[in-house]
């Protein structure tokens, strides 16, 4: 296999082939058909199979086509944002934080703004955790505040104030109208206008979050499907560390 | 089909449940909240806003600041419209522009008061059976549904959106279309008025939102030959107002749990018991269909350990809204299995838990729900699992299904996400019309023996909960392992003690006699 130039695989190498569907707000008609395929043919697609197209009514359709794009990419050329993070075992963990940081890890979760949303912060920091593995809570070096959902983000920084806390991770779930982008932005804002920003490291996870949210947001890191717990502390020891070599 | 289970024990599980209800009922009797009353100011036909705040609002929090709250709305109503001759509306008016204090007119002896009190409960009340009559009238116009009836929710944030969604759902089939509320409109203490187009994961629930869906889904119902309910959800601390306006507005399905705000949304367990039963109520006088909310009862807890506290839950709220006044066939009681996958006979698994709610509630409308904590970014998966729960639902021959979404872990529904949905409920519904008649379980086998498990752990539960007292049982987490205060949550500021004035004739059976003969 070339990784230099990899293509779309149905059931030959090299085929390019794809799946779509859509709907349109028109009726099924001749005319709809040729828009769908002319839609497609400016996506790139050649060898154009439209399979089904059907009436779902109140003048809306529902298309399902076939083709092949003629595009590839070098697997070699990409560059993402997010590094590989080598992962600590639990016991790494703490002796590293009992070594380097000669404290408690003090850690603040919380789910923001209106979200109800708690099985994804619970899974990353209950000690009951995630996919077999024990969350933060579990580890005896980290000291956890769950302050649970619905949290105005003004209450988690009074509360990484009054416990003068080392890590805020943060829970959003829902992202109709990018609500999730507001409450994240406004967390940081509000923590760089108490300055307790650089203080903290800052993370956010869920669903829909990845590194390049977090960066959008002014966040440390952003964690997504399947997140888990090993991987944030890992994050926070490394992170811990970095910051400790920056001061020296 | 059916299940080899003990009668005896599911007696007794109802027989203790009513017990608990009771003690919930002895409880929250001597009580009102602010949200009772401002469902009665909008029974009495209350409407408008002022910078924003609904008269109903401004109404109830000047006579709680002036610490008259305790008569109840309705005596200072009643004594107000005696005073000035006025009616509710116009006194409101003068109430919100500074006109008059209600709380200074001179006070009419308790009698006169109490007299005109009911003579406007029965006013209302008749206006609104006469609206419920012409809905009754139209719903007999079209040939019964079949069961079960298809739900599917619409969630734009935008009500025209949710509209055409609603329309296309019916043509494609659905029978029942649901508006989701917008993120967070369970905490608000008010109802926001108007016609909404921006909201998150949901629309909000207005006056003026119902009724423009109401008249969408009356029109779609003449173009498919078929009626169309309309669901909404009357939750959180607007409960009792919620289901004013799904009267006012002739809602056919409400969604209404007598748990679900305090252990979901934290709102106070007192302030949501007193406005469950009086939501009840009135939905029950209007013959408006509820259903409750077990399905999250295992969304966060182990779904195949925990299952029995779905029975629990569902013997309490049959029972709670039974004392509200409410027959069986309008409690349609919520169930979901929620198992993994993975787990080896998971499908064996969901279809006797299926089969146990319907056996346990024959009468009950009961409204199944759709996996949706193992669906992923997997659409297609999603869609098999959705399929084979299709079947389910028609195997043990549910009432209501809430169809589930192959895109459920990602947004909420487009259009042909509905569509695709849709057609498999409709061809299975057709396909397997039959099996809850033709196939059945092995006497004693693996399906039983479960059932029989399941409905003794539910006995078990609901002993402790009569044991410990309800209010003591919620704060020690019996539910989901959720632990709420007595005097914790939002809400509780607005409940209060009825004093020795207070006036509710809405609750009066001769009123209500009354009331419906004269809308005849
Ligand atoms: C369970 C559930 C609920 C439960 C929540 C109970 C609870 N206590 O959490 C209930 C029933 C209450 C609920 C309510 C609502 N829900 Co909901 N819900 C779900 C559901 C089915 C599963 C979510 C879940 O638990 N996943 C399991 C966890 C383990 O996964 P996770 O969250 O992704 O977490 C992992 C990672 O993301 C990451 N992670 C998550 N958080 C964090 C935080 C940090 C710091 C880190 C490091 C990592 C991390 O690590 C976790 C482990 O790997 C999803 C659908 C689905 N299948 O995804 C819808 C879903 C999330 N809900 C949705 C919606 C819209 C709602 C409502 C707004 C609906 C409404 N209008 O009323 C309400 C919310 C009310 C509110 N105020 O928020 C939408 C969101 C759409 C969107 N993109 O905005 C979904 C996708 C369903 C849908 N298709 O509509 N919901």
């Amino acid at each position: 296999m070339n990784i230099g130039e990899v293509r779309p695989y149905g059931d030959r190498m090299n085929d390019g082939a794809i799946q779509i569907s859509f709907s349109l707000p028109v009726p099924v008609s001749a005319r709809s058909i040729e828009a769908v395929k002319l839609i497609a043919a400016r996506m790139g697609m050649n060898n154009i199979r439209l399979v089904h197209a059907q009436d779902m009514g109140n003048n809306f359709s529902f298309y399902i086509l076939y083709g092949a794009i003629n595009i590839s990419v070098d697997l070699q050329a990409i560059h993402v944002p997010e590094v590989e993070l080598q992962l600590f075992d639990f016991w790494e963990i703490n002796d590293l934080i009992r070594r380097e940081f000669e404290r408690k890890v003090v850690v603040i979760g919380a789910t923001i703004g209106v979200d109800a949303h708690t099985v994804g912060l619970d899974a990353i920091i209950s000690a009951k955790g995630f996919g077999g593995e024990s969350g933060l809570e579990r580890y005896p070096q980290f000291e956890v505040f769950n302050l649970g959902a619905q949290v105005p983000p003004e209450l988690v920084v009074e509360y990484s104030k009054k416990i003068h806390a080392d890590v805020v991770l943060v829970s959003q779930v829902v992202t109709q109208r990018n609500v999730h982008l507001f409450n994240l932005s406004l967390l940081a804002e509000l923590l760089e206008a108490e300055k307790l920003r650089d203080k903290l490291i800052l993370i956010c996870g869920g669903p829909y979050i990845n590194a390049q949210v977090a960066l959008e947001t002014g966040f440390d890191a952003g964690f997504g499907p399947g997140t888990t717990p090993l991987q944030v502390a890992s994050f926070i020891v490394h992170e811990l560390m970095k910051r400790k070599m920056r001061k020296k | 089909m059916k299940l080899n289970i003990s009668q005896e024990q599911a007696n007794a599980c109802r027989q203790i449940a009513k017990e608990v209800a009771l003690e919930i009922q002895r409880d929250i009797a001597p009580l009102s909240t602010v949200s009772v009353e401002r469902a009665i100011l909008r029974l009495l036909g209350i409407e408008g806003e002022k910078e924003k705040i609904p008269y109903v609002n401004i109404l109830v929090d000047n006579l709680k600041e002036q610490k008259a709250l305790e008569e109840g709305v309705l005596y200072w109503i009643a004594n107000a419209c005696l005073n000035t001759g006025l009616s509710p509306q116009d006194v409101a008016l003068k109430v919100v522009s500074g006109s008059f204090n209600p709380v200074h007119l001179s006070r009419k002896s308790f009698q006169e008061v109490k007299n005109k009190a009911e003579e406007l409960a029965t006013e209302s009340l008749s206006r609104l059976y006469k609206k419920k009559k012409a809905r009754e009238a139209l719903k007999q116009s079209f040939p019964p549904s079949l069961p079960p009836l298809l739900y599917v929710i619409v969630a734009t944030g935008n009500i025209y959106d949710d509209i055409a969604q609603a329309k296309t759902a019916a043509e494609q089939g659905a029978d029942c279309v649901a508006v989701i509320r917008s993120t967070a409109q369970s905490l608000l203490d008010y109802i926001p008025e108007g016609i909404t187009t921006e909201g998150f994961g949901g629309t909000f629930a207005t006056q003026a939102n119902y009724r423009l869906m109401r008249q969408a889904l009356d029109e779609v119902a003449q173009k498919v030959s078929r009626y169309i309910y309309q669901v909404n959800y009357c939750s959180g601390l607007c409960m009792a107002e919620i289901a004013v306006l799904a009267i006012l507005e002739g809602l056919d399905i409400m969604v209404n749990d007598a748990f679900y705000g305090i252990l979901f949304r934290d709102l106070n367990m007192y302030r949501t018991m007193v406005d469950q039963h009086f939501s009840r109520y009135l939905l029950g006088l209007f013959d408006i269909i509820i259903t409750t909310g077990e399905d999250n009862l295992i969304k966060t807890v182990d779904a195949f350990k925990e299952y029995s506290i779905v029975l629990v839950s569902q013997f309490i709220n049959e029972q709670l809204a039974q004392q509200a006044g409410m027959k069986k066939e309008l409690i349609g009681l919520g169930h979901a299995a929620e198992l993994d996958p993975k787990i080896p006979d998971s499908l064996l698994w969901e279809l006797t838990q299926a089969q146990l709610v319907r056996q346990l509630f024959p009468r009950s409308p009961v409204k199944f729900m759709p996996p949706t904590r193992y669906k992923t970014g997997n659409i297609f998966f999603a869609h098999a699992l959705d399929t084979i729960f299709n079947l389910v639902a028609v195997w043990t021959d549910q009432r209501i299904v809430l169809l589930g979404m192959p895109t459920e872990a990602l947004h909420t529904p487009y259009v042909q996400d509905r569509f695709l949905s849709l057609e498999s409920a409709l061809h299975i519904r057709n396909a397997s019309r039959s099996f809850s008649r033709e196939l059945q379980f092995i006497r004693n086998g693996q399906a039983d023996k479960r059932a029989c498990e399941l409905l003794t752990q539910a006995m078990e539960t609901l002993i402790k909960i009569r044991e410990a007292g309800i209010w003591n049982a919620l704060s020690r987490g019996v539910f989901s392992q959720i632990k709420r205060e007595k005097r914790g949550g939002r809400g509780y500021e607005g409940v209060f003690k009825k004093g020795k004035f207070y006036l509710n004739p809405f609750l009066d059976k001769k009123i209500v006699m009354q009331a419906r003969r004269r809308a005849v």
